[in-house]
């Protein structure tokens, strides 16, 4: 099973390094975007899928990630500084964000963080003098690096997955190394986590702080992307449509943020044909998904083996039964 | 005077106006089974939640090995060595047996940050196969603990609480709702978990909170009978039996 999803992860970054360079622009940015949500939802896949925490602000600390740069960069700071402060900047804000967790939990939390989602908005739109109000911030500029430049859709793509395989790997590590289990024990069951030395406290602020960081660096590489940003990208609605693509994929499983992020990002793509219906289609699929598949596409094999045990096992018991 | 592991004094706890905890003072011995009983609202629960750092005591001190711990929290107190099991089925029932024991100990090694380099079984694979043999798991050890069933989840529990090489586990109700073969292996194992420990040169101590008589009065050193808050009696299994007052108040019909 391991090798076969690593066989699966390497097919996968091989015909996402070649295909787009057959691609229109319009699909090489379609796959930018891609790429950038699977790297956001990497993040919340930590806070929501493993760690348990219900985070209904991920589009505040894109937001946030996405002007940091902007601003920067319009400030003649270079991307290569711009990028890792708005990393660090969610980082602390995630940490903040993360102390209602330790009070409040499941939909009291979710609300709690869709406020500051809220907050984090209206000061986007609100304070000009900064963020540009309602009209944003437009010719964001791409950065080169010692010569290469990341100008081109193509180039740019590439850099974007450079960044998506280097935080991935950080994540398969951390997932890995015995943090994975505690995040994994914190929400199964926080009181009995406790009960056996971890920390419960600092896993839940880390688990909002390193997944607010990877939605800072999306939102950055978001905004050099695309050029243009304003506070209509950051909503509430963009936070649920994250969590969303957490649900859909599989909270908790490592590749469910890829699967997820190509259902809310690719899919509306090919739905184009459906025009006035997308949504409704959508919302259906949706629906029907969550009443089937409750944790997500990437739970079909485990259903389908568990199906296949109890078969097995019942086989066994009825052949027991011959016997005696 | 040997040092107790464990020592209570004056422990008061009140919810509004019932007195839960009414002034509860004993001490556990290095190596001693110290049995808990008495009727339900009793106050042993509300005594084992606060032994554990779940609740604070309105008044009172708890020592483990003379050091005050009165207001630590449960982590800080497991860290110290208190090792726990629930009254309720308590295992993280998404991770395999094995992780769920290695999960029980990975954070007494290493500091966090450390841990974040550290290998993912943290180097506590082999005394996690110690414990699968030993608690008779193997042949569930790669499922996940949800998966299990009861009296299996229970063992697990009951293992867990032991994976850090606790100097003290409390162990609460531990033969609840397990079908009587089980409960005969649970005690064989406890008894044997503790003489195996004292004779590694291991303080190890368990506090037994349980309602099957036959249970605590074969296992236990030593049993305190608690009613209404207040200690009635404390003293060995054969003491307990012959007390009159016990008698009155609990185990005579």
């Amino acid at each position: 099973m391991k090798k076969l999803n690593l066989f699966l992860g390497l097919a996968l970054l091989l015909a996402m390094a070649i295909a787009p360079a057959y691609f229109k622009n319009y699909g090489i940015h379609i796959f930018t975007t891609w790429l950038v949500f699977i790297i956001a939802t990497m993040g919340l896949n930590l806070t929501v899928g493993y760690a348990g925490q219900k985070s209904l602000g991920h589009a505040a600390f894109f937001g946030i990630g996405a002007y940091t740069v902007a601003i920067c960069l319009k400030a003649g700071i270079s991307f290569w500084l711009a990028l890792p402060a708005g990393g660090l900047l969610c980082f602390f804000t995630g940490l903040v964000v993360g102390f209602p967790a330790l009070r409040v939990q499941t939909i009291y939390l979710a609300f709690a963080t869709l406020g500051f989602n809220t907050a984090a908005w209206l000061v986007m739109r609100n304070e000009e003098w900064l963020t540009g109000g309602t009209f944003g911030i437009n010719n964001i500029a791409r950065p080169s690096l010692g010569g290469i430049s990341f100008d081109g859709n193509l180039a740019y793509y590439r850099m974007v997955l450079v960044f998506t395989v280097i935080l991935a790997v950080f994540m398969w590590a951390l997932l890995r190394s015995p943090w994975g289990k505690a995040f994994t024990a914190l929400r199964d069951n926080p009181i009995r986590a406790e009960s056996l030395g971890i920390d419960t406290r600092s896993y839940t602020l880390l688990s909002f702080a390193i997944g607010a960081t990877f939605a800072g660096l999306a939102g950055g590489l978001y905004a050099s992307q695309v050029g243009f940003i304003d506070p209509a990208l950051f909503t509430v609605g963009a936070s649920i449509m994250m969590y969303l693509m957490v649900v859909v994929g599989g909270p908790g499983y490592f590749l469910g943020p890829i699967l997820g992020s190509a259902v809310g990002v690719v899919l509306p793509e090919w739905l184009r044909f459906a025009q006035a219906w997308y949504l409704f289609v959508f919302g259906a699929a949706v629906v029907v998904l969550m009443i089937w598949l409750p944790d997500g596409l990437l739970s079909i094999p485990d259903r389908i083996k568990a199906r296949r045990q109890s078969r097995a096992a019942s086989a066994a018991r009825a052949a027991q039964g011959v016997k005696a | 005077m040997i040092q107790p592991v464990l020592k209570v004094t004056n422990m008061k706890k009140a919810y509004g106006a019932i007195q839960a905890v009414g002034g509860v003072s004993f001490e556990v011995r290095p190596g001693e089974i110290f049995g808990v009983i008495g009727p339900n609202g009793s106050g042993k629960t509300t005594l084992f939640n606060s032994m554990l750092g779940q609740i604070t005591p309105d008044e009172g001190k708890i020592e483990l090995n003379g050091e005050d711990v009165t207001t630590l929290g449960p982590f800080e107190l497991n860290r110290r060595g208190v090792g726990r099991t629930f009254q309720t089925l308590q295992v993280f029932g998404k991770m395999t047996v094995r992780d769920n024991l290695i999960v029980a100990a990975q954070e007494h090694h290493g500091s966090m940050f450390s841990r974040m380099f550290a290998p993912s079984d943290s180097g506590l694979g082999d005394k996690a196969d110690a414990l699968i043999d030993q608690f008779h798991i193997r042949h569930v050890a790669d499922k996940k603990a949800g998966e299990l069933s009861y009296g299996q989840q229970k063992l697990v529990d009951i293992a867990m609480a032991f994976m850090s090489e606790p100097d003290l586990v409390l162990l609460d109700e531990p033969c609840a709702g397990v079908n009587p073969s089980l409960v005969g292996g649970i005690s064989t194992l406890l008894k044997e978990l503790n003489r195996s420990r004292r004779a590694d040169g291991k303080s190890s101590s368990f506090v037994v909170i349980e309602h099957n008589m036959d249970f605590v009065m074969d296992l236990c050193h030593r049993i305190m009978v608690m009613v209404e808050g207040q200690v009635l009696a404390i003293g060995t299994p054969d003491e307990i039996r012959a007390n009159k007052q016990v008698l009155d108040a609990y185990l005579g019909n």
